[in-house]
């Protein structure tokens, strides 16, 4: 009720997957979609628990840092398998994936990414007990790192 | 392209079960396979597409990388410390050329 388009995207992406059916003006729109599906790998994303950290401004898009962390005791029963971070406007939409094992200790992990225009960038976490955590944030880019 | 050099930053010395974080850089061009050249012509490919970290033989951490990566790839993570040994990073080319580097800590 009274909920707008973005929430209701939101809650979709939220169910796995789903995003497809709100397919956005974006053009590559089905490959960014497809690499989130094959993922989850019909999993159910939990919204909590990955954080992603992200410039809400970037000026230049070819230096865009991210952070990105699990709060997970990292033992060897209970530990963040990988996670992945996902451009979805870029020509590539799978900027990374980070694997971990328990020896890394801490699942966290920071690097600097392209990104090729304002998007909205999302992080998929996989951990040991097959939970899948789902993070995203947006990014305005003022001069797209990509091409050229 | 010149040769790829890694730096790698880490304490030399922890407490044994510390969890430390480890700075890693590389320089390399990434080139995405997206741009063009000033003919026009696409600029083929060439990334580091994989990057590995390992202790006394272990695995720690490893990321693959895509064209989104930035230029002179930049990479941190942790990991747990429970005896002194040495650290071990590879990085692996599109064209196979692996550049290796080592670290050594002492945990007491």
């Amino acid at each position: 009720m009274g909920e707008t388009g973005q929430i209701s995207r939101r809650n979709l992406l939220v169910t796995g997957g789903a995003l497809l059916a709100f397919g956005p003006t974006r053009a590559d729109a089905a490959a960014s979609d497809a690499e989130i599906t094959r993922i989850l790998a019909g999993r159910t994303a939990k919204v909590t628990g990955l954080t992603l950290d992200v410039p809400s401004i970037a000026e230049n898009g070819l230096v865009v840092p991210v952070n990105l962390s699990v709060a997970s005791p990292m033992t060897a029963t209970d530990y963040v398998r990988a996670i992945h971070l996902i451009a979805p406007e870029n020509p590539i939409p799978l900027v990374a994936s980070f694997r971990f094992t328990p020896a890394s200790g801490r699942a966290a992990t920071s690097m600097r990414m392209r990104l090729a225009q304002t998007q909205t960038i999302v992080a998929i976490a996989e951990l040991s007990n097959n939970d899948v955590l789902i993070a995203q944030a947006e990014v305005k880019v003022t001069i797209g790192g990509c091409g050229g | 392209m010149a040769t790829a050099t890694p730096r790698v930053r880490l304490p030399a010395i922890a407490k044994k079960g510390d969890i430390i974080e480890i700075k890693t850089l590389i320089s390399h061009e990434m080139e995405s396979g997206q741009r063009k050249d000033s003919a026009g012509a696409l600029v083929p490919r060439k990334i580091i597409k994989l990057f590995e970290a390992q202790f006394n033989g272990h695995p720690v951490f490893s990321a693959d990388w895509n064209p989104s990566v930035s230029a002179n790839p930049y990479q941190s993570f942790f990991a747990k410390v429970e005896e002194s040994g040495i650290f071990e990073f590879a990085w692996t080319d599109d064209d196979g050329t692996v550049t290796k580097t080592t670290a050594k800590i002492t945990v007491t």
